[in-house]
């Protein structure tokens, strides 16, 4: 029972950073159904810009607001950088592609991928970057005889709320209908007199901060980067997009989690080795008997 | 296949009885018994029961959202019923899949059409002929002698059916670059190329003029004659009093009459549900 | 007239391929006749998708474990039992074909993107599998190694660069014709409809969910046997060669080219795999480079390089040559 809460919280924690970037594929996917391909490198490149923050400007950030303050600085910074990064590669590499369809703007998108993927690496190298040791200190607790970080207390916080924040926003503010109107039908929603373009400036500029935000927090946590994670916590977001049901931003928090939790779960109880091919194999079985995710809605073709 | 019924075709005060009487003297190519279709907690047929005659032209028309469509779409196999029958041929077409029903002699049309926008006119009604062919993987890939009959047989038939809805001029243009009222004949064609038994048209003549509308009633009434029997769903009461030899009229998922034209035209129900209850109204 | 016009000009254009390809490695070095090799691996797995992709319009991004099947295949029975390459070609090319009736058949009437993750998912529990040397078959990370070249008993045997370079170009020689047989024939027709708009290809009497699975049984099949040429070229195979990157790389190639073309695939495959050679002294910005010149490509020609014609070329009208053409 002890090792099945520690590995709940763990998966928890991974399963957070799967629902911050997962968000940003639901986004896009929701209102353009563009597969953004794209956003996993997006969120390796928020991981680095946080790296350098606070290697090189830790000696800087800690004399004057403490390393708490560096870190809240580095997701800060690292949000606002790739969200204007993700309107960059929405204006570069999707607008000009909407009119010919989906599947040309898929190319793109792996094209863009491929590009951030080498421009990290030319710009940091190839070789693994470790982030600062003490950007929290390694307090563990024990509460009941489960262990518990500091860190990981702090990443699930931040995280929950940045979910919540934009649960909030997508549900319950005008803006959140005009997006959600959007996803379901862009014509009808621009002829109701919603501005389409602001609801895109405002998802591809989000989605990657959240994402970004992500890329910090995964940094702090393992510790060891790579100009390939992009690819890695990719797929598994997408993944959990999927799962959850696409387009649906509930459905990628919720599908985030549980992709997190499983994953830790099949570790601990089924093999290390295997856990992949069990998270994989669970999202199979879902799509089998709920073909549209688990929150997803079952739609009849209009005939 | 052309039944002459004008023969029978007296006009009484009972016209309802009378007709129903004369209904069942005929063989019916297409029967619903008590079909019904559920949407969640939406009824949109509702113990639905549909007779047409074989070598007819019959009509089904009702007022928007009656559930004439998902009759169509239950026959033709795109959803299964939850209860009733689909009989045609004496068979019971429940549980059939869309392609299979298709094999067993119905061919549609869709409301709005859906035609292979991206290949030739010619190929598209090729394709209606698929389930009339068998050529499979091996002799296809080495070209068998069989092969090369068969494909031939299928481009014959596919462009003598190009001739007939008069689109031959088009059959080497994309699908989706022909004028609307073209699609709407090359889609007639796709389907008639599979050599069906019947034909369901859903709303053939929406979107054309009146020009069309009346090129296509003079080319239902001609292909009739092919041991055919026709099916449509129709708005354009023109066209309905002008080709129907019996009209089913449909309200709220439920049959509400049925007969020959001219009765249909002065029947107060049929009134009633297309103009509402209203004393004094005229049509 | 212009039709015939096209016709000779398609004629030369392939004489001219063809005269090129059987000349060209008699005049490079083995490195760039390795190079010519891997595009025609290239070519073959590209033909190979685009019946999924290109014909039906299937979103397979996993396309690369079936070649890892068939590469596989080949590897342990050859390594294990000594089974000879060649009668390991058709035994590949079932296995790959075998796997892809097996796994797409509970799958295969997922829609669109959800498809598409499955497939994804598909390619990685391969690839994880195969690292992870489930009963010791697959050698782990390391891979499968020691592989035989093909031969025929003492007679003949494809033994250097120049010949698995013909290897390779004859089989794609004779996929590609069997492709353009298939493409116009009642399948080829069937697959387009069914790309075209699934509702009304199954009600004008095509099967969708068996056509949908030929396709992938087919494209498995053919990619496996390019796993049996590639393993034995290589003579090793390892997980590493089968990632999602690659077949990322085949969905392009399919993209690029021009969606169910098949002179659009070899432009593709070209491009994928001739580009990073090309610009192989820029070293580190190579794939910068080749990220972006994706970006651009589709920006400025989203339809594909080499586009598929439909009309006048493939279909002479019978009733024309009896004379009918007066309606």
């Amino acid at each position: 029972m002890r090792i099945f809460l520690e590995q709940m919280i763990n998966g928890l924690t991974i399963g957070s950073f799967y629902a911050l970037i997962a968000l940003g594929y639901s986004m896009v996917y929701g209102v353009m159904k563009l597969i953004n391909f794209a956003h996993g490198d997006l969120f390796a490149l928020g991981s680095y810009l946080g790296f350098s923050l606070l290697v090189w400007g830790s000696a800087y950030v800690t004399s004057h607001v403490g390393l708490a303050g560096g870190m809240i600085a580095a997701m800060l910074i690292a949000a606002i950088g790739i969200g204007m990064a993700g309107i960059i590669v929405e204006r570069i590499a999707y607008r000009p592609i909407y009119p010919a369809g989906r599947l040309p703007a898929v190319v793109s998108a792996l094209g863009v991928s491929i590009f951030l993927q080498n421009a990290i690496m030319v710009a940091w190298g190839p070789r693994y970057q470790a982030y600062p040791v003490n950007v929290v200190p390694t307090v563990r607790f024990e509460i009941g005889g489960i262990h518990i970080t500091l860190l990981q207390i702090i990443i699930l916080i931040l995280s929950f709320i940045l979910l919540a924040l934009l649960y909030y926003i997508i549900q319950k503010t005008t803006f959140g209908a005009a997006i959600r109107a959007s996803a379901l039908d862009r014509d009808t929603a621009a002829l109701m007199g919603i501005n389409i373009n602001t609801v895109i400036f405002f998802i591809f500029a989000l989605g990657p901060a959240l994402g970004g935000t992500a890329g910090v927090m995964v940094g702090m946590y393992y510790r060891q980067i790579s100009f390939t994670m992009g690819w890695n916590y990719g797929l598994k977001a997408f993944t959990a997009t999927i799962l959850g049901g696409i387009g649906n931003i509930p459905g990628a928090m919720v599908g985030g989690l549980l992709l997190g939790i499983f994953e830790m779960l099949g570790s601990a109880y089924i093999s290390t080795a295997y856990k992949d091919v069990f998270v994989f194999l669970i999202l199979i079985l879902v799509l089998i008997f709920r073909p549209r995710g688990l929150l997803g809605e079952k739609v009849a073709e209009k005939v | 296949m052309f039944k002459d019924n004008s023969v029978n075709m007296e006009m009484s005060v009972d016209t309802n009885k009378i007709n129903e009487n004369i209904n069942s003297d005929k063989k019916e190519a297409l029967e619903t018994q008590e079909l019904t279709k559920r949407f969640g907690g939406l009824i949109a047929v509702n113990n639905f029961d549909l007779k047409v005659n074989q070598g007819e032209i019959s009509s089904l028309i009702g007022p928007n959202g009656a559930g004439k469509t998902t009759v169509f779409n239950v026959v033709t196999g795109i959803y299964q019923p939850d209860g009733g029958r689909v009989i045609f041929k004496g068979e019971d077409l429940a549980g059939n899949k869309p392609h299979q029903i298709v094999a067993k002699g119905i061919a549609r049309t869709f409301q709005n059409i859906r035609l292979f926008s991206n290949m030739t006119c010619l190929e598209n009604v090729m394709s209606g002929q698929h389930c009339r062919g068998s050529a499979g993987v091996w002799s296809s890939v080495f070209k068998s002698s069989y092969q090369k009959g068969e494909e031939n047989r299928i481009r014959e038939e596919a462009e003598r059916r190009l001739h007939q809805v008069g689109l031959w001029k088009f059959r080497d243009e994309l699908a989706k670059n022909i004028a609307y009222g073209s699609q709407r004949m090359l889609e007639i064609a796709r389907a008639l190329a599979s050599n069906p038994d019947l034909l369901i048209l859903d709303e053939p003549s929406s979107g054309l003029n009146d020009k069309e509308s009346e090129d296509l009633m003079k080319f239902l009434k001609i292909v009739l004659k092919e041991d055919l029997t026709i099916l449509l769903i129709e708005h354009d009461m023109n066209v309905v009093m002008g080709i129907s030899d019996w009209v089913t009229v449909m309200d709220e998922g439920k049959k509400i009459a049925g007969g020959l034209p001219e009765d249909i035209y002065h029947n107060p129900l049929v009134i009633e549900a297309y103009l509402g209850k209203e004393e004094g109204e005229e049509l | 007239m212009k039709l015939d016009k096209n016709i000779i000009f398609k004629n030369w254009l392939i004489l001219i391929a063809i005269v090129l390809l059987s000349v060209a490695p008699f005049m490079m070095n083995n490195y760039w006749i390795d190079v010519f090799f891997f595009f025609g691996i290239y070519a073959l797995l590209g033909l190979s998708l685009n019946i999924v992709l290109g014909e039906v319009g299937l979103f397979d991004l996993g396309h690369v474990a079936f070649m890892a099947i068939g590469a596989y295949t080949t590897a342990i029975l050859n390594t294990k039992f000594g089974i000879p390459i060649i009668i390991l070609l058709p035994v590949s090319a079932l296995a790959a074909a075998g796997f892809a009736w097996l796994v797409c058949s509970p799958i295969i009437h997922l829609r669109g993107d959800y498809l598409c993750i499955v497939t994804i998912g598909m390619g990685e529990i391969v690839r994880l599998t195969l690292i992870n040397n489930p009963f010791g078959i697959t050698g782990g990370p390391n891979g499968v190694f020691g592989i035989d070249f093909p031969s025929l008993g003492n007679i003949f045997m494809i033994d250097n660069s120049t010949e698995f370079y013909f290897l390779i170009w004859i089989v794609v020689g004779l996929t590609i014709l069997a492709l353009i047989n298939l493409q116009r024939s009642r399948i080829g027709r069937a697959w387009n409809c069914i790309r075209e708009d699934e509702i009304a290809a199954e009600s004008t009497g095509i099967d969708v969910r068996y056509y949908k699975l030929l396709a992938f049984i087919l494209g498995a099949g053919l990619a496996g046997v390019a796993g049996n040429i590639y393993a034995s070229k290589l003579m090793i195979v390892s997980p590493e060669s089968f990632t999602f990157m690659e077949s990322c790389m085949l969905f392009c190639i399919v993209l690029i080219g021009g969606m169910g073309s098949i002179p659009g695939v070899l432009i593709g495959a070209a491009a994928i795999s001739l580009f990073p050679e090309v610009f192989r002294t820029f070293a580190q910005y190579r794939m910068l480079i080749f990220g972006a010149a994706m970006v651009i490509m589709m920006v400025f020609r989203p339809g594909g390089i080499w586009p598929r014609k439909r009309g006048a070329v493939e279909f002479k009208s019978l009733l024309l040559k009896a004379g009918r053409d007066n309606v």
